[in-house]
């Protein structure tokens, strides 16, 4: 499913090179959930950002689905993304001025997906987030459990095979927090590849399989 | 993405931002009512000039004395010549040639005019009956000069309004007599209010036969010599015979300057037809300032919604597609505001023309057409580096807000 080979991203600071990811060979199988710690600035973020096929790594190889990576233009990296990856954010990042269903159906727009296709698609997904009552809602109408939930129907829309979650809970409350945690693992018991970076051990326990970053490496890897 | 999806996502956007949309719309719909009006008034006023060409008569030739040469030395100023009188002899020869329909003489000159002891000084006309037809007088009551012999000095005289207002005040003009200089005439016709001719106030004017006022300012001379051919095809013929009679007539000189209607027409036309588009030119600097307006715009949105870049680019826009957003936006709000503007523009036409309703405001349809054209280009051309920038954000770095 996720095969990184020799994985390095180096960033140029002043005259200083910081090697955000350095050597990482991970191998994730479609299904699993990993959760992937470590202290700010070991590089988990930057990992994170690299399997979502938002940054390009300095060297390694990245094959994904059985595809080579690395070597993809701009275009072809979109596409990848809006077929292949769903992404949650700890700040939601969610379009204010479109209602929750405008936002989830975004990515379909996008995709060029005709609104009689979209409509029921979204309005299951929303459904099944129990997001229905407030699909006409604009994110500041939504408290941040109802907005995270809003963030997972779009992340899964296009019906990715791997779901990448930045600290999903890191603005919300403990109950908020479970719930959306609940949703998303819900995701994963149907098959999805789930990755989620957390600072929170509590969070990270409930993965079956538990990365721990470094200074750009990766120094556990347990199941 | 569908064409209807992409314009919705970009007016919802444009909607939302309430001031900085009305902002632009603001800026570009000034710019273009700029194009409309000015050029509307610059339209207007050669309109002006050619209805008042046409009040001056159809198919007119004017013949003036004297050459007036517009480059080198005329022989007859090297021998000290002066040009001959043009006189009723001579209207009487042109009249006879094909192709000429009327021809009417004209003396001018102003007098002091007087019933009882009202006296006014007033620009008196001397001319034909076929001055009405030429000249396209319009009577109140009464009748015209009478029809006959240009050499017969009749003591009649038709007048402007405000003339018979003065000087018969309260009473009927048509019948009472009226001093114009040291000579008596009957007043048969009273002149319609027709606004002005060239140079010539139709309600202010006297008008007397040619010869009784050739008496009156003690010349033989005339002052133009107004000809009206058959048809407009007639026209040239009738002018080179003019000449050629004239010329016949003043022992072989060419000393007479004979003008026709359309040559004098057309190079007012080409005057204003220049004031114009100098002044479309002028206004569409405001456009193009619009457009710069544009891209500052668009440039702080792009910067303001950093994070929704990086968020679309997450989930899997393209770089076209980004682009295609916010130029969409730029142009739906130049759109927008060259609608916006074009109705404003009407609009300043319509009040001006109800405050000068003699004004014909309408603004050409070639700068209808460039001012739409140049709003909707200036939203492209300036929405571009904005859309563009947009486009090239790093994903990681806009999805952190920072570019």
């Amino acid at each position: 499913m996720i095969d990184l080979q020799n994985i390095c991203r180096h960033f140029q600071m002043g005259d200083q090179e910081v090697r955000a990811l350095d050597q990482i060979d991970v191998r994730i199988e479609s299904g699993e959930y990993v959760s992937i710690m470590g202290p700010s600035g070991s590089g988990k973020s930057t990992l994170l950002n690299v399997l979502g096929l938002l940054d390009r790594p300095t060297a390694g190889t990245y094959i994904l689905d059985g595809r080579e990576t690395t070597s993809l233009d701009d275009e072809e990296l979109a596409h990848t993304r809006a077929r292949k990856i769903g992404f949650i954010f700890q700040s939601f990042h969610l379009i204010p001025r479109l209602t929750a269903f405008e936002n989830v159906e975004l990515p379909l727009v996008l995709a060029g997906v005709a609104p009689e296709v979209r409509r029921p698609r979204v309005q299951e997904l929303l459904a099944s987030l129990s997001l229905e009552s407030r699909a006409r809602h604009r994110p500041n109408e939504l408290s941040g459990g109802q907005r995270q939930r809003v963030a997972i129907a779009r992340a899964m829309v296009m019906q990715p095979a791997v779901l990448l979650a930045d600290e999903p809970t890191g603005n919300l409350d403990h109950i908020s927090g479970a719930e959306v945690l609940a949703a998303i693992e819900g995701l994963n018991a149907k098959g999805i590849t789930l990755l989620v970076v957390t600072h929170d051990a509590e969070v990270a326990q409930r993965a079956r399989r538990h990365i721990r970053m470094r200074d750009g490496r990766v120094v556990e890897d347990a199941t | 993405m569908r064409f209807r999806d992409l314009v919705r996502l970009s007016l919802d956007s444009a909607v939302r931002a309430r001031m900085r949309s009305i902002m632009l719309l603001l800026a570009m719909s000034i710019g273009v009512a700029a194009v409309i009006a000015l050029t509307s008034l610059g339209e207007g006023a050669r309109r002006y000039v050619a209805d008042e060409f046409q009040a001056l008569g159809t198919r007119m030739i004017i013949v003036i004395p004297g050459r007036s040469e517009t480059g080198g030395v005329s022989p007859g100023m090297l021998s000290g010549e002066t040009p001959r009188d043009l006189t009723l002899s001579d209207a009487l020869a042109v009249q006879r040639l094909p192709g000429v329909q009327r021809v009417a003489p004209l003396v001018i000159g102003s007098a002091p005019a007087s019933v009882g002891a009202l006296e006014r000084e007033a620009p008196v006309m001397g001319s034909s009956s076929e001055l009405m037809p030429v000249h396209g007088f319009v009577l109140a009551r009464g009748d015209f000069l009478p029809p006959g012999d240009l050499s017969r000095d009749t003591a009649v005289a038709v007048i402007g309004n405000n003339i018979a207002r003065e000087l018969f005040p309260g009473r009927e003009a048509i019948g009472g007599n009226l001093r114009i200089g040291d000579r008596r005439f009957r007043v048969i016709g009273v002149l319609a209010d027709q606004g002005r001719m060239i140079g010539m106030d139709s309600q202010e004017l006297i008008i007397v036969p040619v010869s009784a006022a050739q008496a009156l300012f003690n010349t033989e001379s005339l002052f133009r010599l107004l000809i009206q051919a058959h048809t407009r095809d007639d026209m040239t013929r009738v002018r080179d015979a003019t000449i050629e009679v004239i010329k016949l007539r003043h022992q072989g000189e060419e000393d007479v300057t004979v003008i026709t209607q359309d040559a004098l027409l057309s190079t007012f036309d080409r005057i204003f037809t220049a004031l114009t588009l100098t002044l479309a030119g002028i206004a569409s600097i405001s456009l193009a300032v619009a457009g710069v307006l544009i891209m500052n715009v668009m440039l702080v949105s792009v910067s303001q919604r950093t994070s929704e870049v990086g968020l679309l680019k997450a989930i899997g826009a393209t770089r076209r597609q980004i682009t295609a957003l916010f130029l969409t936006e730029a142009i739906l709000l130049s759109v927008a505001g060259a609608i916006a503007g074009l109705a404003v523009g009407y609009g300043v036409d319509w009040i001006v023309g109800n405050i000068y309703p003699s004004l014909p405001l309408n603004p050409p349809v070639w700068a209808v057409v460039m001012a739409l054209v140049v709003a909707i280009l200036s939203g492209v051309i300036f929405g571009l580096m904005p859309a563009r920038r947009a486009a090239r954000l790093d994903p990681v770095a806009a999805l952190a807000g920072r570019r």
